[in-house]
């Protein structure tokens, strides 16, 4: 951004080395998770399925189910870590995360209304992103009606509020759902799980996931200085109002696309932000790409285990929560490092 | 005052009763007379409906407009009362005491949650509360016991000598066929077809009874309602996929991830109709009976002798009094081979 000092480019430099390297691992743990699933194949027919040359049904089963999966578990992964570490920028506080403003309860609740009305999938989809929109639009709004100096407070209140009620409006609909077969259903995707994803699911959720990512990686040094405080941030001539907006509906736009996609997948972009800090230090220049491709590889590596660990799918949200919250609880007794 | 008190207690006793043993065992106290029951939930509900439809109070769900027609006149319109399935039931214990029924009935899983869940509201409520297993094996005995119950043992012993001989008609069919040559059968669930049960959950056990093989088997480590991958259907490649959910019906022959499976290759994916109630499970009660045998032609059609229009209008009546018009019977006999309606 032509800000830099000598001292942050010699650090940009080593970041762009961490960053090399943790997309060459990933990519290694992509081309591994395609190798792996209940469909016996060894590497030798994965290659030649991958490169057209394999039998028919192992050519389904590599390009059809384990590439979308192995996309989608990338998406997810990243654009949870993206927004967790936008929000816990912005808000200067490390406990949040991407459904701080309601995201996810806004989204659950599109999605099982959609289930409730026995909707196509496509529609479940799209009933879940619209819904995580609106519960962050309806609290971004109500706290703009609040007068309040403290800004980021006000938000993530109101937020609380709107998940809760959210929250609630999905519990009305589970009571009322048919017991033996809405029911089961409407489980399973609050459990969040990539066992139905196709290449078409993909489709709407890339250009969202994108869209949202690049006035993220735009932003980042406002992103950056905001994170110091709203009085430094004016002293430095950014508009505090203005920026936090804009990071509001980008980690959002992220946050519903992959929810749609995914159910409720929790825990991914509250921890993997802490993890790229330990890696990279605070600074959201290389935060941001670290959080990106930690977070992919990570549920890269979580949902290749959901897939492979038993007979039945294990729900992804049980995983990463059981990963999850015992890492964040020693982060935390290792004390704050890394943060400030 | 107090022995006033006690001598009134006394005389509002109830001056007869006789006790009834049910499936876990519990000896429940109840009435001679058994005029009303609350079914504490759908299978339950279902079971009674067939059994004395004269003593339901309400229907846990309220019936929607397809089902109608399959359900007699009169209970139609029966007050909706919810489920009693311990914390996170929506029937309130005041409105069940409101009811004022003779009995409470449930129908279904007997494990333990259950049998507290019935020992507690039995007490607080002072109402016989009785519990049926509702597996298949038991269905015989579940009939007996509430024929015994509900003081209509004629009505009893004819639904059992119908599920028996339905029974005898597959095992016969079955005898010479050995395990491993049955058909292995996916119960597709839920809007992508994804969600099934494991072999051993109430909800697939008409596929081993109807001589299926469930290809959703890990040899038991996983029970009851499971989330199966793309991949894990493909891997089990089964021969025939059973579902009622006419969104996933309608996309399977078109979905490029299911043509490889045999089952879709071969056309051999079917809709159970689930007017009043599912063919094949959804609630897993008495209306699985009628699912039994059209899966029975399927899986089987050299072997099974049944003629499906006659058995669906015999079940219909037999079982929910209904006489089914030629159209209602039509539009069911479309839906099960893949025409719902609209």
């Amino acid at each position: 951004m032509g800000r830099g000092t000598t001292a942050e480019l010699k650090g940009s430099r080593r970041g762009l080395t961490l960053t090399g390297g943790l997309a060459l691992s990933v990519a290694v743990l992509a081309f591994g998770a395609v190798m792996i699933g209940p469909y016996g194949l060894s590497p030798g027919q994965t290659l030649a399925a991958l490169l057209g040359q394999g039998e028919s049904q192992a050519e389904i089963v590599v390009w059809n189910i384990r590439l979308p999966r192995v996309g989608a578990a990338l998406l997810v992964g990243a654009a949870l870590a993206a927004a967790g570490a936008s929000y816990q920028a912005l808000f200067r506080n490390p406990l949040v995360s991407p459904d701080i403003l309601g995201v996810s309860a806004g989204a659950g609740l599109g999605a099982v209304a959609g289930i409730f009305l026995s909707l196509p999938v496509a529609a479940i989809q799209a009933s879940a992103f619209v819904g995580g929109m609106a519960a962050v639009g309806v609290v971004t709004l109500v706290a703009s009606m609040v007068r309040n100096t403290d800004r980021t407070l006000t938000l993530v209140l109101i937020g609380v509020v709107i998940g809760a009620l959210a929250g609630a409006a999905t519990s009305l609909l589970k009571v009322m759902a048919d017991p033996y077969d809405q029911l089961p259903a409407i489980t399973f995707w609050l459990l969040g799980s990539l066992a139905a994803i196709t290449t078409e699911d993909i489709g709407p959720a890339l250009p969202m996931v994108l869209i949202g990512l690049v006035p993220l990686a735009l932003l980042r040094w406002r992103i950056n200085v905001l994170s110091l405080g709203d009085e430094e941030a004016r002293a430095l001539g950014v508009e505090a109002g203005r920026t936090r907006f804009l990071v509001i509906a980008a980690a959002t736009l992220i946050t519903a696309s992959v929810t749609a996609l995914a159910g409720v997948v929790g825990w991914v972009g509250l921890v993997i932000p802490h993890i790229a800090r330990m890696i990279v230090g605070p600074g959201f220049g290389q935060l941001l790409p670290a959080s990106v491709l930690i977070g992919a590889g990570y549920l890269l590596i979580v949902d290749t285990a959901a897939r492979t660990m038993a007979q039945a799918e294990v729900p992804l949200g049980i995983l990463t929560a059981v990963i999850g919250a015992p890492f964040f609880v020693w982060l935390l007794a290792r004390g704050r490092r890394g943060w400030s | 005052m107090r022995y006033l008190l006690l001598l009134l207690l006394l005389v509002a006793l109830p001056v007869q009763a006789r006790t009834i043993t049910d499936s876990t065992g519990r000896i429940v106290e109840i009435p001679d007379d058994v005029t009303t029951v609350f079914a504490a939930g759908p299978p339950a509900a279902i079971l009674l409906y067939i059994m004395k439809p004269e003593a339901m109070t309400g229907w846990p769900r309220a019936l929607r407009p397809e089902e109608r027609a399959y359900i007699a006149e009169p209970y139609r319109d029966l007050p909706e009362t919810g489920r009693l399935t311990g914390r996170g039931g929506e029937a309130n214990l005041e409105r069940v005491l409101q009811i004022e029924p003779d009995l409470i009935l449930d129908f279904g899983s007997v494990r333990d949650t259950y049998i507290d869940l019935a020992d507690r509201v039995q007490e607080q409520t002072g109402i016989p509360y009785i519990l049926i297993d509702g597996r298949f094996e038991n269905t015989p005995a579940a009939l007996r016991l509430l024929g015994e119950a509900l003081g209509v043992p004629e009505r009893g012993a004819a639904l059992v000598e119908d599920v028996e001989a339905t029974f005898a008609r597959i095992d016969a069919i079955l005898e010479d066929v050995p395990e491993e040559e049955r058909p292995r059968v996916y119960l597709a669930r839920g809007p992508e077809g994804l969600e099934t049960g494991m072999k051993g959950s109430i909800n697939t056990e008409i596929i081993e009874r109807a001589g299926g093989r469930n290809v959703a088997d890990d040899g038991g480590a996983t029970r009851g309602l499971v989330q199966a991958s793309m991949e894990q259907v493909i891997v089990a490649n089964p021969d025939t996929i059973v579902t009622w959910d006419p969104n996933f019906f309608g996309k399977v022959f078109d979905e490029p991830l299911w043509q490889g499976i045999d089952a879709v290759e071969d056309g051999r994916v079917y809709l159970s109709p689930t007017a009043p109630f599912g063919w094949i499970d959804r609630p897993p009660s008495l209306n699985r009976i009628i699912g039994l045998r059209w899966m029975a032609g399927l899986l089987y059609p050299d072997r099974w002798e049944g003629d499906l229009r006659a058995e669906t209008r015999a079940f219909y009546e037999l079982y929910y009094h209904v006489d089914l018009s030629d159209e209602e019977l039509e539009r069911l006999l479309a839906w099960a081979e893949g025409r719902p309606p609209n």
